[in-house]
C-alpha cells in the first residue's frame, strides 16, 4: 500500500515538473521511474516475478516501444502519439475483457459483481473507442486516411443503432442473472471499436488537437474503469490523472477553435450556410499610415524591419520547413533584429505542435509568445512572416459574423505595418472563410508556395 | 478492495491531476500529452495480474497481447517525451 502512493506521488510531481522547459526532462523521468516502480510492484505483491512468459511479452513490448520513438521524426509527432494512444486504450480493453468475461479468474463475491460488471463494461467501451478512434485518428493524421471528413451513406443512424446497441447490451450485462456473459461481451467490444471508428473518420483534419486531447482524456479514463474492474489502486489514480489531464488540454482547445465539445462528440463540421457578409471595411485602426511604396519584395521588406513576429501553422509542419525558419530566425537574429514567433494555441494537429517544430529547428524557447502575450504588441510590429498559417490569423473571426470562425481568438496580424503571406495558396482554410489579409494588398505581401522552398528563397535573398 | 474506496480515489486523483496539469504552460503541450500517454500505460499493471491469473491458453494469449500493447505505449511514449524535451533549450548553443 506505501509502496502503491510512493509511485502515485512519483508521477505527480513527476507531472508537477513539466510545468517548465527546465525541469520537464527530469519531471518526464520521474513518471518513467514510477510506472516502472508499478511494474516492479505488481510483479512482487501478484507474487510472478519468476513467469518467464510476462517477462517476454515486456521484453518484446518495451523493443517496439524503443523502435518506434527511435524512428519517430518530430513533424509527425500527433500521429504518433495518437497510435501509442490507441495502443494504450487497447491494453485497457483487453484487460477490462479478461476480468469481466471471468476467464482471468478474478473472483467476485455477490455484492460486489454488479459494480464490477459495470465498470467492467465501461471499461470495454471506453478502451474500445479509444483503440479504434486513435487508430484512425493516427491514419488521417499520416495521410493514410483522407483528412478531410469522411461521411459514410446514413452515417447518423449508423451512429445511433451503435449507440443503442451499445448502451443495451451494457444494460444487459449489469443486470445480469443469467444472460450468457460471453456473447453480450463480444457485442459490447464489436461496437465500441466500431463506434470508435464512425466517429473518428468523420473528424476533420483540423478538427484533430481537439479529437487527440479527447482520445488521450479517454485512454486514462479506460485505465482508470479498468482498474475499478479489477479492484487495482494504481490503475485507477493514474488513469484518473490522465483522464483529468486530457480534459484540461480538450477545453483548452476548444476554447481555442471557438468550437463546442459537444460538436466534435457528435462531429459536426463547420461548414458554411450561406456566404459570409463581408465585414466592414479598415475601420479598424492602424499604428500608422502605410508607407505606400511601390511593390517591394519580402526580404527587402524583412531588411528594413526592426521587430519581426513569425507565425508558423500546420503548413510549416507539412512541407517540413522549421529548419529553415530556424535558419532565417538566426540571421534576422544576427543583424540585430528582434524577432519572436507567436503560436495559436491550435496551429499545427496537436496541442504545443508548433513549439516541438521550432525547439527542433534550435529556437530558444523564450522566443515563443502565446497568443494573449504577443497580440498587443502587432500593432508597433514591423514585419509578420506568416509560415503555412491561414485560420489562426484570419481577422474574419473578429467581424464577420455568421461564419463558423466568428469569435474564434485569433493573431491579430492584420495590425502589423507590414504581412508578408508564405501560404502554399489563398484558399480559405479548414473554417472556409476567406481570409481579408489576403485583399489588403497595401500592406501585404503575398509570397506563395512551399513553405520550405520560400523560406530557403527568402535567406538567399536576404543579404544583411 | 471496496468499491467506494477506488472511487475515492478515482475523484481525489482526477482532481489533483487537474490541479497540477493546470499549471502546465502551452509550451510544453505536446510533451505533456505524449508524456501522459505513457502514463495511461499503467494498464501494464492491471495486464500483469489479469494475465498471471488467466487460467485458458486463449485468455493468456489476449493477457500477452495486453501486456506487449501496454509496454509499447509506455516505452515509446516515455522514450519520446524526452526526446522532445531535450530540444527546449534557452539560449543559442
Amino acid at each position: 500500500m506505501t509502496a502503491t502512493i510512493i509511485m502515485i506521488a512519483l508521477v505527480l510531481a513527476g507531472i508537477r515538473f513539466m510545468n517548465s522547459p527546465k525541469t520537464a526532462v527530469l519531471g518526464n523521468a520521474l513518471g518513467a521511474i514510477g510506472i516502472t516502480g508499478a511494474i516492479v510492484l505488481t510483479l512482487l505483491s501478484q507474487g510472478i516475478i519468476n513467469r518467464g512468459d510476462l517477462w517476454i511479452a515486456i521484453a518484446v513490448g518495451s523493443a517496439l516501444g524503443t523502435v518506434l520513438a527511435a524512428k519517430a521524426v518530430m513533424t509527425k509527432m500527433p500521429q504518433m502519439v495518437a497510435l501509442l494512444n490507441g495502443f494504450g486504450g487497447g491494453a485497457s480493453l483487453l484487460v477490462a475483457l479478461l476480468a469481466v468475461a471471468g476467464i482471468a479468474g478474478f473472483t467476485v463475491d455477490g455484492a460486489e459483481k454488479s459494480g464490477v460488471l459495470i465498470a467492467g463494461g465501461l471499461a470495454i467501451i471506453i478502451g474500445g473507442v479509444t483503440f479504434s478512434g486513435s487508430l484512425v485518428a493516427a491514419g488521417k493524421l499520416d495521410q493514410r486516411i483522407r483528412q478531410t471528413p469522411i461521411i459514410l451513406k446514413g452515417h447518423e443512424a449508423i451512429s445511433s443503432i451503435v449507440l443503442i446497441l451499445l448502451a443495451a447490451s451494457l444494460t444487459l450485462l449489469c443486470s445480469a442473472q443469467n444472460i450468457p456473459v460471453l456473447p453480450t461481451v463480444l457485442i459490447l467490444t464489436g461496437c465500441s471499436l466500431f463506434f470508435g471508428m464512425v466517429w473518428t473518420i468523420r473528424i476533420g483534419g483540423a478538427d484533430m488537437p481537439i479529437t487527440i486531447s479527447l482520445l488521450n482524456s479517454l485512454s486514462g479514463l479506460a485505465a482508470s474503469i479498468a482498474g475499478l474492474t479489477i479492484g487495482n489502486l494504481l490503475l485507477v489514480a493514474i488513469g484518473a490523472i490522465v483522464g483529468a489531464g486530457g480534459i484540461i488540454l480538450t477545453g483548452i482547445m476548444c476554447r481555442a477553435m471557438n468550437r463546442s465539445l459537444w460538436e466534435i462528440i457528435i462531429s459536426k463540421t463547420p461548414r458554411q450556410t450561406s456566404t459570409p457578409k463581408q465585414p466592414e471595411k479598415k475601420t479598424e485602426t492602424r499604428a500608422e499610415p502605410q508607407k505606400k511604396t511601390e511593390k517591394k519584395n519580402p526580404s527587402a521588406i524583412l531588411k528594413e524591419s526592426q521587430k519581426i513576429i513569425i507565425i508558423p501553422g500546420y503548413g510549416m509542419a507539412l512541407s517540413q520547413a522549421q529548419k529553415e525558419v530556424g535558419q532565417l530566425y538566426e540571421k534576422l537574429e544576427n543583424a540585430g533584429k528582434d524577432v519572436s514567433f507567436a503560436i495559436h494555441p491550435v496551429a499545427g494537429r496537436m496541442p504545443g505542435h508548433m513549439n516541438v517544430l521550432l525547439a527542433e529547428a534550435g529556437i530558444p524557447y523564450d522566443k515563443l509568445r502565446e497568443m494573449d502575450e504577443v497580440n498587443p504588441g502587432f500593432r508597433d510590429t514591423d514585419c509578420v512572416l506568416i509560415v503555412g498559417a491561414n485560420d489562426v490569423v484570419n481577422s474574419a473571426a473578429r467581424s464577420a459574423e455568421g461564419t463558423p470562425i466568428y469569435g474564434m481568438p485569433v493573431l491579430n496580424a492584420d495590425e502589423a505595418r507590414n504581412v508578408i503571406v508564405c501560404n502554399k495558396d489563398t484558399q480559405p482554410g479548414y473554417a472556409g472563410v476567406d481570409n481579408p489579409l489576403y485583399e489588403q494588398k497595401d500592406y501585404v505581401t503575398l509570397f506563395l508556395g512551399d513553405a520550405k522552398e520560400k523560406i530557403e528563397q527568402l535567406i538567399e535573398e536576404l543579404i544583411i | 478492495m471496496p468499491m467506494w474506496i477506488l472511487l475515492l480515489v478515482f475523484a481525489t486523483a482526477a482532481l489533483a491531476g487537474y490541479k497540477i496539469i493546470s499549471d502546465v504552460p502551452s509550451l510544453l503541450h505536446t510533451p505533456l500529452m505524449s508524456g501522459m500517454n505513457a502514463l495511461s500505460g499503467i494498464t501494464i499493471s492491471g495486464a500483469l495480474a489479469a494475465t498471471a491469473l488467466a487460467s485458458g491458453t486463449g485468455s493468456r494469449l489476449l493477457g500477452l497481447a495486453a501486456i506487449i500493447l501496454a509496454m509499447i505505449n509506455v516505452t515509446g511514449g516515455f522514450l519520446v517525451t524526452h526526446r522532445m524535451l531535450r530540444m527546449f533549450r534557452k539560449e543559442k548553443k
